[in-house]
């Protein structure tokens, strides 16, 4: 391994830039002449909008204009498109509302964009939109996810019946009844997936210049995907030819998945910058991105496990309510469907599972992928039903995990729920977790914070997801309306320096760094001199962008794919100026040789000699044996379209303290470990599981979206009300690795950037569940907040 | 209806137009150009916007542009000197204390202001201070790792 090639702890060289002030990010974007968005929004969940006057907002200081809903209409603006389509169990297709950019008539949440004000600065914008004058006729609203089907209550959408998008059925019924029906034992959970709020501490934000005389349109928005986002609102929003529609996403401040979708607000500074000739700018505040970002989770579950009698899993039977919001946002219907139900076989042979999705619309903002998607949801039904059963039929929960565990000699692994299993050794990955937990010196631990007057618990989870989506061909069946590939290009200077330009997006993940490596790896070029370029269609020829824990086994494996073709090209070039057969020449190490002589050509030469062509081969003369005469130049793309997910797995230990006269837990030690395969960069990927386990403990311990349910008001709409993870909330991470390499792609790599979140909650409320077991509290609701705790334990046992 | 404030930022000597509501992070941002120190909230509790006034840390956020005549103000951009870097940003680089980088900058001139308080800080202490500083990316593991670092090589 060299010190910057593939295995590598490389420091990143991004951090340059960031450290010093000098990060680009889109609020750091300032075109001359630009003036500024403000949006007036809905202080209702659910209105109709009598009227709107803008007079006065029209006449205030440094108005440029005043846009609305009407306005959007006249002008023939598409609304936002969905991108995967999901049929019912009874074959009807999904219910698909218009969404404007821009209310029309109605609105259906709190904080839905009603108009827009834009002037020469923020606080000119700021001001006149509190003279628009919207009058407003409220309407009954519909919170609860739970209540959202019940008969009587509000409706959302006149076609969407009870509120139901779609009611989708996954596995076989029949066979999983029958598991049930033969089952010595059945245990149950009831379990809430709460609503997050994604919050990437750069909120939203968008800048976009429209050049009349060329017809050309350029927005920067923060983007995890700018090609997307280019097709998306060009083609069923703005009508902006793609060919005159450069998008760049610079550099992003996190995403979690908020930042995929093509919003409203980038929409309508496009717009709005080409019907006023000047650039509009727009940046969120944060109250803005607690109301409009697309949230995650939402589910309400009904989980049930059918055992035999030595503990084994015969089958699983999962009911689901999935809040959608009241808008579908552009991949929703995805997350509790294809990416929720094929995860419910998890590392276990359970041989029979059915699943059942109810879709549901509510006056509250849509729900769309936040990071893991669904694969969170899956693991944390899957590894609280399972500690749950442990505990009713008495069987240690690691030992009821190991009995079930697919076994390593069975892969590939066809599970029942659609999946093939390419890999995986889960009893080493769990084997090491209890080993670097000292799960065994566990006790000591209890009985010394039993001393301190404390409850202690242990939990484990043993997650699996599946990322690095998918083969497009099989997606496009299950509903997806767009490619899931993804594109390099790898193009060598004439002074044999190298710059790639890829489809996917780093806002964090460190792809300058780690993509590089695997380049100077494959091709031998010294890593100083391999440029990464990322987040600009207008240099960047195509991509799908960064979601799904994708980059490295979809991007990386196109730039794999585009290096062996330049490899391949400079076979050629090498044979020619080395006066020998293509078949004998031999690429390693940067060099192209002879094979069995000391004969070689370095590929800097091979570059030079590719755009400087002066000693290459000449055309005969004969136009058919020209037709495949060498061309100049040293360039080379490729797609690659995965062959099959990829699947990364683990073993998570948490250990709580619990107070039980406050209910405080405090998380006291985690540890994670993880097989994602091959790794590039050691340290990013640590650092992608530490950032996402503490994802997951602030979903299990502190984050919560609350609406009022009558208002329809999002309470937890600030920092002061969303408890965001703090550095005193939670602990260091032990994370280590297992490697079981990938057989699917090129580098035999799997995705890690959702992992952490995906594999810590189940098991920071096993934790706690065990903790408080001396009380007999079975069940706990995510966020396992002090009152939670402290009233659980309180309803366990009464006061004597 | 603007005043004029004058102060100094990152050893030069500025004065910009304000309008009374004008925060200070609008002034380094919007007026003078400095993006490195970043806007992530607007309750004054993400620290993405704090910046050294007459050496101790604040959020740039809340103090108004006004309030600022006469300090002497540090931001991100002030640290380096030329391509040598503070020791704190370079522990930060050496640690993987950020990935994003949106926090970065708020964290660094937080970490700086600790650092000169107390020299050793525990990894408790460290996590007690960054109380007021949100990072979505990191988990915070490799930032106190890179604050623990920095403030060592800062005292060294
Ligand atoms: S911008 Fe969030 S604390 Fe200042
Ligand atoms: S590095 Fe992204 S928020 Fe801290």
């Amino acid at each position: 391994m060299s010190e910057t090639g593939i295995g590598a702890t490389v420091l990143r060289r991004e951090d340059r830039r960031f450290i010093s002030g000098r990060g680009n990010y889109v609020d750091d974007v300032n075109r001359p002449g630009q003036v500024y968005a403000h949006f007036v929004r809905s202080p209702h969940a659910h209105a109709d909008v009598k009227s709107i006057d803008t007079t006065a907002a029209a006449a205030a200081d440094g108005v440029v204009a005043v846009l609305t809903g009407a306005d959007v209409a006249a002008d023939g603006l598409g609304g936002l498109p969905v991108g995967w389509g999901i049929t019912s169990q009874d074959g009807s297709p999904m219910i698909e509302p218009p969404w404007p950019i821009i209310a029309q008539d109605r609105v259906r949440y709190v904080g839905e964009a009603v108009a827009v004000v834009i002037a020469a600065t923020r606080n000119q914008a700021k001001d006149a939109a509190e003279l628009v004058a919207v009058d407003y006729n409220p309407l009954p609203a519909i919170i609860s996810t739970q209540d959202s089907i019940k008969d009587g209550v509000p409706q959302v959408w006149d076609d969407a019946k009870h509120n139901i998008c779609f009611d989708w059925g996954f596995g076989d019924a029949d066979a999983t009844n029958d598991a049930f029906a033969k089952a010595s034992h059945v245990t149950t959970v009831d379990l809430v997936n709460q609503r997050l709020i994604p919050n990437a501490i750069e909120p939203r934000s968008s800048v976009a210049d429209f050049d009349s005389s060329t017809g050309e349109m350029t927005l920067w928005c923060t983007s995890q995907g700018p090609h997307a986002v280019r097709l998306l609102l060009g083609a069923f929003v703005l009508q902006q030819p793609e060919h005159k529609f450069r998008v760049v996403s610079p550099d992003v401040g996190g995403g979690f998945g908020s930042k995929i979708y093509p919003y409203a607000e980038y929409a309508t500074c496009c717009w709005a910058a080409r019907r006023l000739g000047v650039p509009v700018k727009w940046t969120a505040e944060r109250s803005e991105s607690f109301l409009t970002d697309a949230h995650g989770r939402d589910h309400i579950t009904k989980a049930e496990l059918a055992l035999d009698g030595d503990g084994r899993f015969l089958g699983l039977r999962v009911s689901t309510i999935a809040n959608m919001g009241a808008y579908l946002s552009a991949f929703a219907p995805l997350i509790p469907t294809y990416l929720y139900a094929t995860l419910f076989a998890g590392q276990y042979t359970t041989p029979a599972i059915f699943a059942e999705v109810k879709a549901v619309f509510t006056n509250t903002t849509p729900v769309d992928a936040y990071r893991g998607a669904g694969r969170p949801e899956a693991t944390f039904m899957l590894e609280r039903l399972i500690d749950a059963a442990a505990k009713e039929v008495g069987v240690d929960p690691v030992d009821i995990r190991r009995r079930n565990f697919i076994a390593p000699e069975a892969f590939p692994y066809q599970t029942p729920v659609a999946l093939l299993y390419d890999s995986g050794n889960y009893g080493a990955a769990l084997d090491k977790a209890l080993e670097l937990s000292d799960y065994a010196g566990f006790e000591a631990r209890r009985k010394a914070s039993e001393a301190a007057g404390k409850l202690r618990g242990i939990g484990i989870s043993t997650p699996i997801e599946a990322t690095g989506a998918a083969p497009s061909a099989i997606a496009g069946q299950l509903g997806a309306r767009a490619g899931l590939y993804e594109s390099a290009e790898i193009r060598f200077n004439a002074t044999g320096n190298v710059t790639v330009f890829s489809g996917s997006h780093s806002h964090g993940q460190g792809h300058a760094t780690s993509f590089a490596q695997v380049v100077s790896d494959k091709l031998g070029v010294p890593y100083e001199n391999i440029e990464i370029v990322e987040g600009d269609t207008g240099r960047v020829q195509m991509g799908m962008g960064t979601f799904g824990s994708r980059s490295l086994s979809v991007g990386g494996s196109a730039i794999v794919k585009a290096s062996e073709k330049i490899i391949e090209k400079g076979k050629k070039i090498a044979a020619h100026l080395l006066e020998a057969s293509v078949d004998d020449i031999e690429f390693s190490g940067g060099n192209f040789a002879v094979k069995g002589t000391d004969k070689s050509v370095n590929i800097a030469e091979v570059a030079f000699t590719a755009y400087v062509p002066h000693n290459y081969p000449h055309f005969t003369g004969d136009p058919e044996a020209d037709k495949n005469a060498l061309e100049p130049g040293l360039d080379e793309q490729a797609f690659f379209d995965p062959l099959n997910f990829n699947f990364p797995y683990g073993a998570y230990v948490c250990e709580v303290e619990v107070d039980p006269d406050t209910g405080v837990t405090e998380v006291a030690r985690f540890t994670a470990i993880d097989d994602v395969g091959n790794v590039i960069n050691p340290m990013i990927v640590h650092g992608q599981i530490q950032g996402g386990v503490v994802q997951g403990i602030g979903q299990a311990l502190l984050e919560n979206g609350v609406y009022d349910q009558g208002s329809g008001q999002l309470l937890s709409g600030s920092y002061m009300d969303y408890t965001m993870p703090r550095a005193d909330n939670v602990p260091n991470i032990d994370s280590d690795l297992t490697i079981t390499p990938c057989p699917m792609n090129p580098l035999g790599v799997k995705g890690c950037g959702e992992m952490g979140t995906i594999g810590s909650p189940p098991a920071v409320i096993n934790a706690i569940i065990d903790a408080l077991s001396g009380y007999g509290v079975r069940h706990l609701d995510m966020p396992a907040t002090p009152q939670r705790v402290w009233s659980a334990i309180r309803e366990a046992r009464p006061a004597a | 209806m603007t005043s004029t404030v004058s102060l100094t930022v990152n050893g030069k000597a500025v004065s910009a137009e304000v309008e009374p509501r004008t925060l200070l992070v609008q002034l380094l941002r919007e007026i003078l150009g400095l993006t490195g120190t970043h806007v992530g909230c607007d309750t004054s509790q993400c620290g993405a916007c704090v910046v050294h006034v007459n050496g101790t840390s604040l959020k740039s956020c809340t103090m108004l542009a006004v309030q600022a005549e006469g300090a002497d103000v540090t931001t991100i951009e002030g640290l380096a000197d030329g391509d040598t870097l503070h020791p704190m940003q370079q522990a930060f680089h050496e640690n993987h204390g950020l990935q994003c980088g949106f926090c970065t900058p708020g964290m660094i001139m937080s970490a700086i202001d600790l650092a000169k308080r107390n020299p050793d800080p525990s990894e408790k202490e460290i996590r007690e201070w960054l109380e007021g500083n949100l990072c979505r990316c990191t988990g915070y593991h490799n930032i106190v790792k890179s604050i623990k670092a920095g403030a060592q090589a800062m005292n060294a």
